[in-house]
């Protein structure tokens, strides 16, 4: 099962290319990572165009973006810290704590809403005993509510990791957590 | 039956790999206005009538006659895939069905403006989008159709609806938290990194190579006097046909809503919004409006993306708004003080409203503050939730009264 949102170009590698979680002196791309950020710099007129894509790339490979991953990722770019840490908290898709292995992410705007989704958070608020934007104890699951994820024709609708599950009804979120591992 | 473009190739399973798009007669427009002057490109965009088809609704071709014609240096063209409207979901379903109408969409355009380099910032949580897009471009690069004098680069947001926001994706796609950027300058002047930049939305760029194969004549005929051709009206909520229809930018909301298997749940129609979360509201009684620009306007409202939200006789508008006015209260970048400070304070008045705890004078502080914020912020975001705020409320005032505890 492949990492939430964090799909880069780079995903297909393997567990092993994984660094550590916290300890910031294994906070290090591989070298075939590091050509692969000197090569989407190259994609911008200036370097710093690649900075998204790379923080999804951090992200995949250290799970999170923590305040040691931010120091990195500047190191790469010449940038300051203050400026990837004020990319980093201004969008939505980057952790900055260790997220659950699965995310579920149930949209709660209007059509959704109208699809009965405050019923489906409900639910899935009993099931997993954890409110929206925490992770259950197990370190399995972190359930968000979201805006708008363009899937309307289909609400109510989730998005499990990097799927989006469609036309849900407890008894659909019940069958995908159960392929949660 | 209204003419098929945008979706001709949708029922054809194989419709997103490059045999299939060429088999339907795909890139023949490329072959066709390679051979064209740019300014003659640009000049049958114009008369096809083709407005911008993200919100905006801005004319295509003359946006892209404001590049400067002295200017010496690149000029970048921006495609905006970051589709985040409530209720909308056209652009999905042409990056994951059509994706070559789009990077033909874009040759085409790029000639017309000189451009050497494209970007396409496709929303961060559209991963399977992403993955069918970028299997595209390589194909194109492959078959030689790209990195022949334009070359394309994919680009991945991370989850901010502002980002949809012309200057606000510039911002994003320059290494930068998405604030919208004050104009002018105007992107076709100064936009990403600096240089000229067009940005145009998904569904735009796929009208182009339709309107360079078969004529600005024919595409104009399929509209209004003000704007040509047919587009994709997302249509949700309680209708029985929750789907993308195609259609000319002529037909009314009304039969949009018959085409959708008319209203679910009670059957009866309350209100729908008919162009996107940011549209002011119509009543049962203001549908017999035409979906293009200039028609919405007329009544008060606006097309914008064509995201239709249908609501029934028992859905709560004050809810409604409640969940809308959420919405743009977790997505406002914060730049502008009337912007930032008035979604959060509207978002907890309709919050407690909806709750029962609302005081009499709500309505009219909620009245007040939207309608005196507007038009001061740098980008449109607030104006459009000025939208619902104030024709929510407006329009069904008694409905938020009998929430309100001696209202």
């Amino acid at each position: 099962m492949s990492r939430p949102y964090g799909a880069t170009s780079a995903s297909d590698r393997a567990p092993a290319d994984r660094a550590g979680l916290t300890d910031p002196a294994t906070i290090v791309f591989s070298e075939a990572q590091l050509a692969e950020v000197r090569r989407l710099q190259s994609l911008y007129p200036e370097p710093r165009g690649a900075l998204l894509p790379v923080l999804h790339m951090a992200q995949e490979t250290f799970g999170h973006i923590s305040l040691d991953v931010e120091d990195y990722v500047a190191t790469l770019f010449g940038l300051s810290p203050a400026h990837v840490h004020e990319v980093v908290t201004f969008y939505t898709l980057y952790f900055r704590e260790q997220p659950g292995r699965h995310i579920v992410a149930v949209c709660h705007n209007l059509s959704c809403h109208m699809a009965g989704a405050p019923k489906l958070i409900a639910h899935l608020k009993q099931k997993l005993g954890v409110d929206p934007g925490e992770t259950t104890e197990d370190g399995r699951v972190t359930f968000l509510t979201v805006e708008c994820l363009c899937a309307c024709e289909a609400a109510p609708m989730a998005q499990v990791d990097d799927r989006y599950e469609l036309n849900l009804t407890p008894e659909k979120i019940d069958r995908l957590l159960g392929e949660l591992r | 039956m209204a003419e098929i473009v945008l979706m001709r190739n949708f029922s054809n399973t194989d419709s997103h790999t490059l045999g299939a798009y060429r088999a339907a007669g795909g890139y023949a427009a490329w072959d066709k206005a390679r051979t064209m002057e740019p300014g003659a490109i640009t000049e049958e965009v114009k008369k096809a009538n083709l407005r911008g088809l993200g919100g905006a609704g801005f004319p295509t071709g003359a946006k892209w006659s404001f590049i400067p014609k002295n200017h010496t240096g690149p000029v970048y063209l921006v495609v905006n895939a970051d589709e985040g409207e409530p209720g909308t979901f056209k652009d999905r379903y042409l990056l994951e069905r059509d994706p070559h109408a789009l990077i033909e969409g874009m040759l085409i355009a790029a000639r017309a403006i000189r451009s050497t380099k494209g970007f396409v910032y496709i929303r961060g949580e559209y991963v399977e989008p992403w993955r069918r897009f970028s299997a595209a471009v390589k194909e194109a690069y492959d078959a030689g159709l790209l990195g022949q004098g334009f070359d394309v680069v994919v680009h991945r947001g991370a989850g901010a609806y502002i980002c949809g926001e012309e200057t606000g994706l510039l911002s994003s796609l320059e290494g930068k938290k998405g604030w919208p950027k004050i104009k002018p300058p105007f992107p076709a002047i100064k936009g990403a990194f600096g240089q000229p930049t067009i940005v145009n939305n998904v569904e735009t760029l796929c009208c182009v190579p339709p309107i360079v194969s078969r004529g600005a004549e024919w595409f104009a005929g399929l509209g209004t006097k003000t704007q040509g051709g047919t587009r994709m009206y997302s249509v949700s909520g309680r209708v029985k046909k929750p789907a993308v229809y195609e259609a000319s930018v002529s037909i009314t909301l009304r039969q949009l809503i018959e085409m959708a298997g008319g209203v679910s749940g009670t059957g009866r129609l309350k209100g729908v919004v008919p162009g996107g979360g940011s549209a002011a509201i119509l009543t049962a009684d203001e549908i017999d409006v035409t979906m293009d620009v200039d028609g919405l306007k007329n009544v008060g409202s606006m097309i914008g993306s064509a995201g239709v939200m249908v609501m029934d006789e028992s859905v709560s508008i004050p809810e409604a708004l409640m969940v809308l006015a959420r919405f743009y209260a977790h997505e406002s970048c914060g730049q502008c003080t009337p912007c930032r400070e008035s979604t959060g304070w509207i978002y907890k008045m309709v919050h407690r409203i909806v709750e029962g705890h609302g005081h009499k004078d709500d309505l009219d502080t909620i009245l007040d503050v939207a309608k005196r914020g507007a038009g001061t912020t740098i980008c449109a975001f607030y104006d459009g939730a000025v939208g619902p705020y104030v024709s929510y409320i407006e329009k069904f005032r008694g409905e938020f009264e009998a929430l309100i505890p001696h209202a």
